[in-house]
């Protein structure tokens, strides 16, 4: 079987001059003292593993070891500094729930910019309209602007959409911390359907456990480098044990 | 090199629903709470040309015979660019929220804000059509001609959008900077004045404004009746696909280092 996704020597750098540089007064001060690319730092280092369909990867790792900067690489929103990736089929991201909301905009309409953003047509997401309300439980506010929501509401909305249909690729940003127990229980119920049909995820979190319910394979990143690789009771229990 | 070709006009049509729906949010956020809503994009050009013939009628009267359609013709071209081209400026830096947790084509952003300003021009040219028919200006068979130029503008400003918007995420100077040229550029273009006034070095450097080949071509047509030399054309083609171009090549080049700056 063909990999879905896969990543090749993937290394991510950022510039982490002290501040930003964005004024052309600054450029040309800092460029004249030799300072304007000055600290590098490099998130991932040298990335590189498979998966194939139906593969469930979760990703460990303290705070800052490059979690999120690797979804992120898949997820097409960072390009590498180095290396490839590669990813096979539509990927549905829950990196920030309600990231393409517009908060001047009502439900409704956020919807159906948020399915756009997602690249569904408007047909499709008039279709799914109902399904999104009634899994969110906004039915209530449907035309009340989002500005107004609390941000529960706010994720409750965003995850019926990106979870509305099942995507070949989900990742998941330990997002799901949000809402009340019975939503994340809801929520966990949905994800686990999209594992059982056989859908490849990769999902983040600070919880072992929840990584060994869910996962079959873990990535254990350490300051960006993969430390190890491999089944994820053996990379778990590793990681615990350290 | 095919095939990258073909995923990107893929990419495209996949996201053509996202560009429609930018627009429609643009439009719909601009006049939300206002009473009169949608019926500004026709009611501002009226008000503003009422209010700029008032005041320079009187001064341009021997040399300007038409003088509200004359303003209004050149002032809806100039501010299609203007605006559409001042809004795609910030595009990228406003959307930061969005670039940073999802893709999408960032180029979206940019032509979003030109597109939304092109269905703005339609609504205003309404008002120009209004007031031609309230001052008895023929109706010549060339209007049905000023897509050509509509569309080269477009392509203008599409590329200097993109430029704009790229260079915004590395220096914000330019947001405060374009407001200034954008004043500059308005008085350095006869939308309400005749370019016979100028003195004839600064008719030389007149040429070098590409709104002043876009306002002529479109005044040719509106007013004069006639369809501009092949020349003309030539001229107005190659200023649009020239910007696009380097738009293109400059956003292209710059877009993934995007997400680092914002």
């Amino acid at each position: 079987m063909s990999a879905i996704i896969e990543l090749e020597n993937v290394s991510m750098m950022f510039n982490l001059s002290t501040e930003r540089v964005d004024n052309i007064k600054e450029y040309v001060i800092r460029m004249l003292k030799r300072q304007l690319f000055f600290r590098e730092f490099w998130a991932l280092r040298d990335i590189s593993f498979k998966l194939e369909k139906g593969d469930s990867l979760g990703v460990i790792g303290l705070n800052g070891s490059g979690k999120s900067t690797l979804l992120k690489v898949v997820a097409g929103i960072l390009k590498p500094t180095k290396g490839r990736v590669m990813v096979r089929g539509s990927v549905a991201p829950l990196i920030e729930l309600g990231a393409g909301f517009d908060a001047d905009l009502s439900a409704r309409e956020n919807i159906f910019l948020n399915g756009a953003i997602l690249g569904y047509s408007r047909e499709y997401m008039e279709e799914k309209f109902d399904e999104i309300v009634s899994f969110a439980e906004l039915q209530d506010f449907i035309d009340v602007p989002v500005k107004n929501f609390s941000s529960g509401m706010t994720a409750r909305l965003g995850f019926a959409i990106a979870t509305m249909n099942i995507p070949d690729i989900l990742i998941v940003d330990e997002v799901l911390a949000v809402g009340d127990y019975k939503f994340q229980e809801k929520s966990f119920a949905r994800m686990e359907r999209i594992i059982n049909s056989g859908a490849t995820v990769l999902f983040v979190s600070h919880s072992v456990e929840q990584v060994k319910k869910m996962c079959n394979k873990a990535l254990w990143l350490e300051h960006g480098k993969m430390k190890m690789f491999g089944d994820v009771n053996v990379v778990c229990d590793a990681y615990s044990n350290q | 090199m095919e095939q990258k070709l073909i995923s990107y006009v893929k990419t495209f049509f996949k996201y053509q629903n996202l560009l429609k729906e930018l627009v429609v949010r643009d439009i719909k956020v601009r006049y939300r709470k206002s009473v009169l809503g949608l019926l500004w994009t026709v009611l501002n050009p009226l008000l503003m040309m009422t209010v700029i013939t008032i005041v320079f009628s009187t001064i341009f009267k021997q040399s300007i015979p038409n003088f509200p359609i004359y303003f209004l013709s050149g002032s809806l071209i100039f501010s299609f660019n203007s605006e559409s081209t001042s809004n795609a400026l910030y595009s990228i830096i406003s959307n930061a929220s969005l670039i940073k947790k999802v893709y999408i084509p960032k180029y979206l952003f940019p032509l979003s804000k030109i597109v939304s300003g092109l269905v703005n021009l339609g609504f205003s040219l309404i008002a120009m059509f209004i007031v031609m028919l309230f001052t008895n200006t023929p109706f010549y068979s060339t209007l049905l001609l000023l897509p050509i130029p509509i569309a080269y503008v477009f392509v203008f400003s599409t590329g200097l959008g993109l430029i704009l918007s790229a260079a915004t995420v590395f220096f914000r100077d330019i947001a405060h900077f374009y407001n200034v040229f954008i004043l500059a550029w308005t008085y350095f273009t006869p939308i309400f004045y005749p370019a016979s006034i100028l003195p004839e070095g600064a008719m030389a450097v007149m040429k070098l404004n590409p709104m002043y080949h876009y306002i002529n071509y479109v005044r040719d047509l509106v007013l004069n009746g006639v369809f501009p030399s092949i020349r003309e054309n030539m001229i107005c083609m190659a200023i649009s696909l020239i910007t696009l171009t380097i738009g293109i090549i400059v956003f292209y080049r710059k877009q993934d280092r995007f997400v680092l700056y914002i």
